[in-house]
């Protein structure tokens, strides 16, 4: 049922607001005092790096920039430190984004990994250069569950526009 | 069917290039981290963007304060009463001290002024409740709900009933940080208690702290008392911040290596005091002639 070369589903045109709800939704989690737990993904990188896949044209750099600066101020990190890493993030998304829908979501994940674990690190070298030590390899685990998921995720996401425009009594869904 | 859209393309209207923008926001990124880091003049810009973030960090806060809530709310009327008769008799034992501290602090004064020496500053401040601690997994820090709208300013001391906490870093209008004295390479000037030691206390990232460029024969014991000396003009004397855990002494190093563990309880949450920031230290005698200007010769110190 996903929108791959294997699928016929044709998808309703994305709805603004959700894209801007669930930005939001996504620093909010990433805000959430659950930060210290090992292995919590960075869920704003993860979002920023759906839409710039499905979406290119409504999210871009942008926003990728904007969140990355709230982040640097709620972490109270070095200005510019997630700035620099979302937006390189989004664009190698980008355009990559031909590429990464044409396989089913299982490989999409994986390829989908390499881009949040090189956001990781380079908000890690740059921690680094800023004079902070090296947290150990935990720090690490964060992209591997984000790209775990990127299944649930992705339907999640494209939950709305998987329903008909008019609403038909055989098919609810 | 990726891209695809509903709307006609604007085939005219497309905005810069990608790698034109690529480039834009990675040499502002670049620029504000540059800055951030040598020059550190983004305190307005850091403001009013924290003015924006502020209402979605206390919306991720409430799920955690309410289980806190639910939490204190089951452990019932028990733990409380046990805890009420506990803290009564705590007051109780503190009582008689107390009582005559007043005492002892207006002869104190007397005395001083009879000696002529400067009066002891007088500690005040205002009670603040830890919001969340960073994000950041490198840093040690806190945020407290007082900001720039109760006169808090950075660089006050915080703490807490046992011991120094931490000092205010940055201000927000809202909220403001405290940097714990166990984040890395926080330093705090502390002198034995028992044996008068001066040192300077550093945090080493890991919830300990390390007394620094003590020699090693230096008269430190595990389990001394260190509490801050106050000449660095931020922290009243007289605050316990750490007790020795461990020395160890190696001949091949001019210094001991002493690690102490803090009383306060810094990594908890709960509520601190911001101590108010402290009166102007006189200023310090003329470098060339420091030593004359300190054995009573005004004049001379005074003409430079």
């Amino acid at each position: 049922m996903q929108p791959t070369f294997t699928s016929s589903r044709i998808l309703l045109p994305v709805r603004p607001w959700f894209i801007i709800f669930s930005l939001i939704l996504a620093l909010l989690a990433n805000l959430l005092p659950t930060a210290h737990w090992p292995g919590i993904p960075d869920w704003v990188a993860l979002v920023i790096c759906f839409w710039s896949i499905r979406e290119q044209r409504r999210v871009g750099m942008g926003w990728a920039f904007l969140l990355g600066l709230a982040m640097d101020v709620a972490d109270g990190a070095v200005l510019g430190q997630h700035c620099f890493s979302y937006v390189l993030l989004a664009y190698t998304a980008a355009t990559l984004s031909r590429r990464i829908l044409w396989f089913p979501l299982a490989q999409q994940a994986l390829q989908v990994l390499p881009l949040l674990i090189g956001a990781q690190l380079l908000q890690l070298l740059m921690r680094l250069v800023a004079g902070a030590d090296f947290p150990g390899w935990g720090y690490l685990i964060g992209p591997f569950i984000g790209a775990l998921l990127w299944i649930p995720g992705t339907f999640l996401l494209l939950l709305p526009q998987y329903q008909p425009v008019e609403r038909d009594e055989n098919r609810p869904l | 069917m990726a891209g695809f859209d509903h709307a006609p393309p604007p085939f005219f209207k497309r905005g810069p290039a990608p790698l034109a923008l690529l480039t834009f926001y990675l040499a502002v990124s670049l620029a504000l981290f540059v800055v951030d880091l040598r020059v550190q003049s983004l305190g307005l810009l850091r403001q009013s963007v924290a003015l924006v973030v502020d209402p979605v960090q206390r919306v991720a806060q409430t799920p955690g304060s309410l289980v806190d809530h639910a939490i204190a709310y089951l452990r019932g009327l028990h733990k409380l009463r046990e805890e009420n008769t506990r803290l009564t008799q705590a007051q109780l034992l503190t009582a008689p001290n107390l009582l005559r501290l007043q005492h002892l602090e207006a002869e104190n004064e007397r005395l001083r002024r009879l000696m002529a020496v400067k009066e002891r500053e007088k500690a005040s401040g205002q009670v603040a409740q830890i919001m969340y601690t960073a994000r950041d997994p490198y840093s040690r820090r806190i945020v407290i709900d007082k900001g720039q709208q109760s006169g808090i300013t950075a660089g006050q001391p915080a703490i807490d009933e046992a011991g120094v906490v931490g000092q205010v870093t940055r201000v927000f209008p809202f909220s403001a940080e405290v940097t714990l004295i166990t984040d890395k390479d926080q330093a705090v000037p502390v002198q034995v208690v028992r044996s008068g030691l001066r040192s300077v206390v550093f945090g080493l990232g890991n919830g300990q702290l390390e007394l620094r460029y003590i020699p090693a024969n230096a008269d430190v014991e595990i389990g001394d008392l260190l509490v801050t000396s106050g000449l660095d003009g931020i922290f009243l004397p007289g605050f316990p911040v750490a007790k020795v855990t461990s020395i160890e002494r190696d001949n091949a190093f001019a210094f001991a290596r002493i690690s102490a563990l803090p009383l306060a309880g810094v990594e908890n949450f709960g509520e601190v005091m911001v101590l108010a920031p402290r009166e102007e230290l006189p200023p310090p005698p003329p470098e060339a002639q420091g030593r004359r200007a300190n054995t009573g010769t005004p004049k001379k110190a005074g003409a430079k």
